[in-house]
């Protein structure tokens, strides 16, 4: 079989069921200092059982081959636990499942869709370059208080601090923030609450974090706001992006641990 | 860990203050509310109840104290709810000043957004209705004595939502209240720390809504009684 008789029988085969071609409006941008703009891009042939990330995977392979440079977009497990990547999808953080933009799949898009691609938009979060954004504001946070204080050393057995269920249980859902960023993107005020309030929960559940819950809750709201987040509306849009659900009870606690601390004169 | 820092100041204790004024406006609009409705008693019993919040709490209290320590309240809140609302608002823009292209709400209701300009418009709303009940008293409508609307308080009431288009003007008023209410008093009993658990939660929002549901009614009730003519002729 010659290489042209192949390429033919390629050319005629029938598409394959579902395969979708898509139009992308993507933000880019080539550095901190560029202001930014939407650029259009054409894809072909996206089968739906693709992650998103792979089909902007496919797309940079083709400006690659084109000599375009690639769009630079974060991504690292890929399986939904680290937080590295995070996309605005069509006005919808993460994109229209409840799920992080490396477990969505191109089943969740039509054939012949435009999808606009912008990165998080905070000033919290500055760009760095095209989709990716700085979130050294999040680690800022957790570094004013979002820790325990503790000596460390062979690890205690495990009964030698009861936990109730209910506190563990609570503890733990707070406790599964991966700190994407998506509360942040998609709320109205670029608030970091939801992100913050789950710190400040999953520690204030446990018998681990009261010595330094005042003090805590103090210093992390004053680094979110020394680092330029907005205030909360109770608009609950952080929760509806979140991946992992976090729900906006992780605020009110916030909101008691603070007004507690000030009551003891902090 | 860092110290030295305090909670004053912080953009959730901003919040503390909109919630605890916001607090004070739905206390003063149940009283408030109550007061409307003694207008079902016909104007003697309206008119006394004007009279004695007057008179209440004296010799203790001057002619017009115990009105005078609400008023002051009251500004003192509403300059509260404002400066921290217009602080939050300033950094809301500031936390965001490239927009996206596209952006959906997913979670927003109606109230929650529009918070802001609504409570602009209440704002205008209420330094009209002070103009209209309090200090000007203005005889707007022709069929009665400038006097008489200054004399009697019920006569005053009467005579201005006998007009449609008053009504009209307290009712889209009424309604934004009510919009602002809905959102505003499970946000501030969420910014108070009541909302813990998802019942809890789930609670606070059902009474933000019949709180809002009831003021809004019982705003109105007067104001469409005296219109259709059930009231004061």
């Amino acid at each position: 079989m010659t290489t042209t008789t192949h390429e033919a029988e390629v050319a005629a085969a029938p598409r394959e069921e579902g395969l979708m071609n898509l139009t992308l409006k993507i933000w880019r941008q080539n550095g901190p200092r560029d202001n930014g703009r939407l650029v259009t891009f054409k894809v072909k042939d996206i089968s739906p059982d693709m992650s998103f990330l792979e089909m902007l995977d496919v797309l940079n392979e083709q400006l690659q081959a084109e000599g375009t440079e690639p769009i630079a977009f974060d991504s690292d497990c890929r399986e939904g636990i680290c937080g590295m990547c995070g996309l605005m999808i069509s006005g919808e953080a993460h994109g229209p499942e409840k799920t992080t933009t490396c477990q969505l799949h191109m089943r969740s898009f039509k054939d012949g869709e435009t999808i606009t691609i912008e990165p998080w938009k905070a000033d919290p979060f500055p760009v760095i370059k095209d989709l990716v954004v700085d979130r050294g504001s999040f680690d800022r946070i957790i570094q004013a208080g979002g820790f325990i204080s503790a000596n460390t050393g062979a690890a205690p057995k495990a009964e030698a601090i009861l936990v109730p269920k209910e506190n563990a249980d609570r503890a733990f859902v707070a406790a599964e923030c991966i700190g994407c960023g998506a509360c942040v993107a998609a709320c109205p005020n670029a608030s970091g609450m939801l992100f913050m309030g789950a710190k400040i929960t999953h520690l204030g559940e446990l018998p681990q974090g009261q010595p330094e819950r005042d003090a805590r809750v103090v210093s992390m709201v004053n680094q979110h706001d020394a680092e330029g987040f907005g205030g909360c509306t109770n608009i609950g849009e952080c929760s509806h992006a979140c991946p992992k659900g976090i729900p906006q009870d992780v605020i009110s606690t916030l909101n008691k641990d603070l007004r507690t601390a000030l009551k003891r004169g902090r | 860990m860092k110290r030295g820092t305090t909670a004053r100041g912080t953009t959730v204790f901003l919040k503390f203050i909109m919630a605890t004024t916001g607090l004070v406006f739905i206390g003063y609009l149940l009283l408030h509310m109550y007061g409307n409705l003694m207008v079902f008693g016909g104007q003697e019993a309206f008119d006394n109840y004007a009279h004695h919040l007057r008179t209440f709490g004296e010799p203790m209290l001057p002619y017009g104290g115990l009105l005078w320590i609400v008023r002051i309240v009251l500004i003192a809140s509403i300059i509260g709810h404002l400066y921290a609302a217009l602080t939050l608002w300033n950094r809301a823009k500031g936390a965001r000043t490239t927009k996206y292209a596209v952006k959906k709400a997913a979670a927003a209701s109606l109230g929650s957004k529009t918070m802001r300009w609504g409570g602009v418009a209440i704002l205008a709303f209420v330094i009209w209705h002070l103009i209209h009940f309090t200090i000007v008293k203005p005889a707007i409508n022709a069929e009665f004595a400038a006097n008489d609307i200054v004399a009697s308080p019920y006569t005053m009431v009467v005579a201005s939502f006998q007009l449609w288009w008053m009504v009209l003007l307290y009712v889209i008023a009424m309604l934004a209240v009510g919009l602002h209410l809905s959102h505003g008093i499970f946000s501030a009993q969420q910014t108070l720390g009541w909302t813990q658990s998802r019942a809890s939660y789930v609670r606070a929002k059902a009474i933000g809504h019949a709180v809002a549901l009831l003021i809004v009614v019982g705003f109105l009730l007067p104001p469409l009684a005296i219109l259709f003519r059930i009231i004061g002729d």
